[in-house]
């Protein structure tokens, strides 16, 4: 995985000393709130509902065990204990002081971390497929793409004051584990017939108030030319994006009013234009990102049996390992979502441990995933067996990644001063009491916000549950069909709202309905798009 | 009655203006009338308080209560980490805030 080289380090380093400075600034009272929020937010530091949080930045979710462990440790010496993993592959900590927040930079620093970008109008942490490098239905490694988009996309002079904020994704598979039509730009690494790498554009999709499915404006873009496309399309965007709405201030809002055609017409020309002025990354860059991102030493001649007579241990492989390219591996995806527990969070021990696992198993990789849980992505299947037991011992030893537990929740109205209602409440409510079912039910991806913000990713839920505030009390909409996949749809609302109790229910309702209505193999998805909206409705309203 | 309440500059807690200060607890919140802005520019100059504002509470015999859920999970903390709250041991926390 990238190392960061000498010019990556003493930029971090410089804007550590740099936010010190601003912080002693601030508390001496030589800048004002009005002056200083906008630096602090430029370093990912916000003030919530409690406290200040601080959004850490994890380049497309990859860590190694060290920067894990520095995580665990920021949540053990400055924090309460815990981090909370994000749906942008990012940790945030909720309880930081104003006067820690230059230690903490600077303990980041030292493992080559930041929070630089996590926060404001800019390019934000470029995010990408939890499986990178070990899938084997991928063209290429996604992540010194995304690498080099984050260099090119830090600090960039032209792009640090967007309309509104902006948020990549980069996969390289036809399965999308990214949510990548869900982003200002989305992009597939593909091949051509002649072997060739290239990258198909999609540009204007995003949740929010109002959600889109980002349309294909460009089927293949030469990977020596792709940096210069981003710049093409963010251009474009940065030229004509609303400015006088933060609500229609997305790239999304203007592909929509412009149209796809017209968008593309004028990144065309933008695209034409830079051409000439030779802006792409050298090759060499490339090559030398691409160099710090080759296998492991994989072993050879690994058997791919394992014993599988503990039933517990069994029905965790199966729910939560996954096939790895080369024989005799295995990804594991570790849950953060024990059945009546707060998704993402994650203890100061339990992050360490993922450290441990990684140092000892794992050729020192992890990965945080969009579905707030951790990826080990090269673990011997010979390990998993003790892997799991150590997960296990530590509360994180529930197999059930993508089943109706594996909840994405925003951190809601218990921490976001965005937010309209509790989140995690009812994430813990629904997983409490569906637990038990899991296996009957199958696949299910739930995802709750608690504003139409949409953090939580309720669109994209096959259940979909959105907080509102109604007349000062927390009501909860119910939306079905939605998918984050290469199948990509929007969620329905399927009428009135619910209560706290009463949302829950209401999901058992839906997942009932399913269960008498599906066929064979039918996930909860498949079962809705072939039987429509009112076999729920007429369940849940009568 | 109205209640002026902010975070702390340097670490971030939710202060309530008492009338003469700033508590950590809600309960010894003073009703601010229509000093609310006064006092919220004068302590924010003071770098006493960060975005401070004014909100509308109840007068209960324990003390203000915030009208609004926001408000009062400001006050005790997280609803799902009670471990957290200002008062753990208080049985009744849960009620007040919802």
């Amino acid at each position: 995985m990238y190392v960061y080289d000498q010019f990556d380090q003493a930029m971090v380093d410089a804007r550590v000393a740099e936010f010190r400075d601003q912080v002693r600034r601030r508390l001496e009272g030589h800048l004002s709130e009005d002056q200083f929020k906008p630096l602090r937010l430029m370093n990912g530091l916000y003030l919530q509902l409690h406290a200040y949080m601080l959004r850490v930045a994890i380049p497309y979710g990859t860590l190694n065990s060290a920067q894990m462990r520095m995580l665990g440790q920021i949540a053990a010496k400055y924090d309460r204990g815990y981090g909370h993993f994000t749906t942008r592959q990012n940790i945030q900590y909720n309880w930081i002081r104003l006067e820690d927040a230059g230690d903490i930079l600077a303990d980041l620093a030292s493992v080559g971390m930041h929070a630089i970008q996590t926060s404001g109008n800019c390019i934000r942490n470029t995010t990408s497929d939890q499986w990178a490098g070990a899938a084997a239905d991928e063209v290429a490694d996604p992540r010194p793409y995304a690498e080099l988009i984050r260099q090119w996309s830090t600090f960039h002079p032209e792009f640090c004051a967007l309309p509104r904020k902006f948020k990549m994704a980069v996969i390289a598979a036809e399965a999308d584990r990214a949510a990548m039509r869900l982003h200002d730009i989305g992009i597939r690494l593909v091949k051509n017939a002649a072997g060739e790498l290239g990258a198909q554009f999609y540009v204007g999709g995003g949740m929010g108030r109002t959600p889109m499915i980002a349309p294909p404006i460009r089927d293949w873009v030469p990977i020596d030319q792709f940096i210069t496309y981003c710049e093409a399309c963010l251009r474009v965007y940065n030229r004509h994006g609303r400015r006088d709405n933060k609500y229609k201030a997305r790239i999304k809002i203007l592909v929509h009013e412009l149209g796809a055609a017209e968008y593309t017409r004028q990144v065309e020309e933008e695209f034409a234009h830079l051409l000439s002025q030779g802006i792409e990354p050298p090759a060499a860059e490339l090559a030398r990102i691409a160099a710090q991102f080759t296998d492991p030493p994989f072993e050879t001649g690994l058997p791919d049996s394992m014993d599988l007579a503990d039933p517990a241990f069994a029905r965790w492989v199966r729910v939560n390992v996954s096939g790895h390219k080369a024989p005799g591996y295995a990804v594991v995806t570790v849950s953060l979502k024990p059945a009546g527990g707060i998704p993402g969070d994650a203890s100061a021990a339990q992050i360490e441990l993922l450290a441990d696992l990684a140092r000892d198993h794992g050729f020192d990789e992890l990965r945080v995933t969009h579905t707030q849980n951790v990826v080990l992505p090269h673990v011997r299947k010979a390990d998993l067996y003790a892997i799991w037991q150590r997960l296990e011992a530590t509360g994180m030893g529930s197999a059930n990644i993508d089943r109706i537990g594996d909840i994405i929740a925003c951190p809601g109205l218990d921490y976001c001063s965005l937010a309209n209602a509790r989140s995690i409440p009812v994430a813990q409510a629904i997983s409490a009491r569906m637990a038990a079912r899991e296996d009957e039910i199958g696949e299910l991806k739930l995802k709750i916000s608690g504003c139409i913000n949409a953090c939580g990713h309720h669109h994209a839920g096959h259940i979909g549950i959105l907080g509102v505030d109604r007349k000062g009390v927390e009501n909860y909409q119910l939306l079905l069909g939605g998918s984050e996949g290469a199948d990509c749809s929007l969620g329905t609302i399927t009428g009135p709202g619910f209560d706290e109790e009463g949302i829950v229910g209401a999901v058992e309702t839906a997942t009932e309905v399913y269960l008498a209505r599906r066929e064979a193999g039918e996930r909860f998805l498949d079962t809705y798009r072939r039987i429509g909206m009112a076999p729920f409705k007429e369940a849940l309203y009568g | 009655m109205k209640l002026l309440t902010g975070n702390d500059l340097k670490s971030g807690a939710v202060i309530w203006w008492d009338g003469t200060g700033w508590s950590l607890h809600v309960e010894q919140a003073a009703d601010v009338g229509g000093e609310g802005d006064v006092i919220a520019a004068r302590e924010g100059a003071a770098r006493r308080v960060v975005a401070a504002y004014v909100v509308e509470a109840e007068g209960t015999p324990q003390g203000p209560r915030p009208l609004h859920i926001k408000e009062r999970i400001r006050a005790i903390g997280p609803t799902v980490r009670p471990d957290l709250a200002l008062r753990p041991a208080d049985p009744a926390l849960g009620e007040w805030v919802i």
